[in-house]
């Protein structure tokens, strides 16, 4: 006879309360670790797709002239008429560490050319690149082969041309293969060439103005493929695009910060349904506790019964909540939208964690209960019977 | 009081003196004074039945000589301990060494077997699981109950539930037992069974203040001490019947 075991006895004796008390902390654990694991899992999986989803390092020539604005994003430094990089120099992209993580690079050469007046920018691009690069791209038309060009929705209509009529670049007259959907980039202003091409009109032959890369940096900080490219580009400078990482990762902490909040509002309700539910037992034992402390329990020793009772419980409620909220979160993964199963492993660290959580609320939910159990006067225990 | 703090109680060795108790419940004008200066001593060995009618005061005397209820004034001093000054851990230390309780309405736990009702105070003792099991199953043998050691509160008897409270009191092998009204909810048949176990406890030594309103059950008793409206009325010693 010890003290677990008169606390092991009663929890039996008791199911139903104990049942209670594990559906409160069940429901309080299971639904913060499904929240935080769903929140994660599709953080990763917004973060891998943004990661697909543009450009997000530039890599620019360096040079202290001209600025200039594109897509939206000071670049700083770009000298389209002065300062190049050598297209072969970019093939030492592939001998950087996190040379797997490159989903693409795409070289961009610029070059301005002037119809009835008006100027307009001429990029030359790789487009099997800007299939990555600009996935968002959609061509009224085809994309451009050979001394064709694809035009910007606003520079088409500036210019009023369509598919089928001619634009003068340099000494070639360009024919416009299609017209862009309007993108609300600066996209929209430009026309874009064959890479190619722009660079013979613009006698740029080997030479790129700038590079856009794509980098999948889901398991590798942005900063560090930017370091290793910079170390085999020293002539250029090379820069992630801070407003996108900023934004994803903005993004991910809001919805953290949102998915946070639903926990803690249930652990709450999940912590008082145990403390309600261990007053009523704490309630319900009084002549028994009455019977303790005639016969020389100390109070400490009440309380320990009924901290033991409540932490039997959370750890099982902790298990049971760790092992629901995963399964939940896979099954709202699944079936919230993405249709294909989501990368939930079993983490030690979360599960940890729940049980830790879970043995914390129910000895702090059973704190007060405990401290009424040991306070009671054991002859006014006694006959309130 | 004794090494490593616990209390070291010997059957022989528990004078109970109380020096003008009194209890007050609530305070100024619906102050009530269940108990008004009693005063007494019960010497080692001693059967003494404390009796009085309902609302007398007698079992609020009891909860202060059972150190549970604290007296507004008034002294309890057991073996030269000043009961009350202890600290309140301290007074269920002396509880669980010094007194062995019966209660009115036998107050087992419902969810433990017999055998785990009698263990209960060896439940915060250094005893070994075996010795505690030893001691709890020779207390319900000297009790009549060997065979029943497994089974429930519920699956008892009256007269049984009331042999496995004495049993519960005694396992620790206290110098004093005290009962409240031991009698109160068993038939005359098997009342007398208890008390006829109260005589043979008393007979081994133990010290015995018990509680009651019946004059046939404090016949049992050695010294016969009387209370009306929280006095003493009468305190004169009994003929072995």
């Amino acid at each position: 006879m010890t003290l677990q075991w008169i606390s092991v006895r009663n929890l039996m004796r008791r199911k139903g309360k104990a049942a209670f008390i594990l559906a409160g902390l069940v429901i309080g654990v299971g639904t913060s670790v499904g929240i935080l694991t769903y929140v994660n899992a599709v953080g990763h999986d917004i973060l891998h797709k943004l990661d697909q989803y543009g450009a997000n390092i530039l890599i620019v020539p360096r040079t202290e002239s001209l600025s200039l604005s594109y897509g939206g994003l000071a670049l700083g430094g770009v000298s389209f008429e002065l300062e190049e990089i050598r297209e072969a120099e970019l093939t030492r992209l592939a001998s950087i560490p996190n040379a797997g993580n490159i989903a693409a690079l795409g070289p961009l050469v610029l070059g301005v050319t002037e119809l009835e007046g008006r100027r307009i920018l001429v990029a030359g691009v790789d487009f099997a690149a800007a299939a990555i690069l600009k996935p968002w791209w959609k061509a009224h038309g085809s994309l451009p082969g050979p001394n064709e060009v694809l035009l910007g929705a606003e520079a088409a209509r500036v210019l009023n041309l369509s598919a089928g009529d001619r634009l003068p670049v340099g000494d070639a007259r360009l024919t416009v293969s299609g017209v862009l959907e309007p993108t609300g980039s600066q996209d929209d202003q430009l026309a874009f060439t064959r890479l190619a091409d722009a660079q013979r009109v613009f006698n740029k032959q080997g030479r790129v103005s700038m590079a856009e890369v794509a980098a999948l940096c889901k398991d590798c900080p942005i900063e560090e493929m930017v370091q290793q490219i910079a170390e085999v580009l020293p002539g250029a400078k090379v820069m992630a695009i801070q407003q996108v990482v900023k934004s994803r990762l903005e993004m991910l902490a809001h919805f953290e910060k949102f998915a946070y909040g639903i926990s803690a509002v249930v652990l709450l309700i999940g912590t008082l349904v145990v403390l309600v539910t261990m007053m009523g037992s704490v309630r319900e034992r009084t002549s028994e506790i009455g019977i303790f402390r005639a016969i020389g329990f100390r109070r400490s020793h009440v309380m320990r019964i009924v901290f033991l009772e409540a932490g039997i419980v959370s750890v099982a409620a902790g298990a049971i909540g760790y092992g629901l909220g995963v399964a939940s979160a896979r099954l709202a993964f699944y079936f919230g939208g993405e249709g294909h199963p989501a990368h939930v492993p079993f983490a030690v660290e979360t599960a940890a964690a729940a049980l830790v959580l879970s043995v914390t609320l129910g000895l702090l939910a059973s704190a007060y209960p405990a401290l009424m159990a040991a306070r009671m006067d054991p002859n006014d225990a006694l006959r309130a019977l | 009081m004794t090494r490593c703090g616990r209390f070291e109680a010997e059957a022989e060795m528990s004078t109970i003196v109380a020096e003008n108790l009194v209890k007050t419940f609530g305070s100024g004008a619906t102050a009530v004074t269940a108990v008004s200066g009693v005063s007494f001593r019960i010497d080692p060995g001693e059967f003494v039945g404390i009796m009085g009618a309902s609302g007398a005061g007698k079992s609020t005397l009891l909860g202060m000589i059972g150190a549970m209820s604290a007296p507004s004034s008034g002294r309890l001093i057991v073996d030269e301990i000043d009961v009350y000054a202890l600290p309140l851990e301290r007074q269920a230390d002396f509880r669980r060494e010094y007194l062995g309780f019966v209660f009115q309405g036998f107050h087992l736990v419902p969810y433990l077997t017999a055998l785990e009702n009698v263990m209960l105070p060896l439940a915060v003792t250094a005893r070994g699981r075996r010795e505690k099991q030893d001691a709890a199953a020779a207390a319900l043998e000297g009790v009549g109950l060997g065979g029943k050691a497994r089974r429930l509160p519920g699956e008892l008897s009256g007269g049984e539930k009331e042999r496995v409270a004495v049993a519960r009191a005694i396992v620790n092998e206290p110098p004093v037992l005290l009962a409240d009204e031991p009698t109160g909810n068993l038939d005359s048949k098997t009342g007398a069974e208890i008390m006829g176990l109260f005589r043979k406890l008393n007979g081994a030594g133990m010290t015995i203040i018990m509680v009651t309103h019946s004059a046939e059950c404090a016949a049992n008793a050695r010294r016969l001490i009387t209370v009306a409206d929280g006095r003493v009325s009468g305190d004169r010693p009994l003929a072995l019947n």
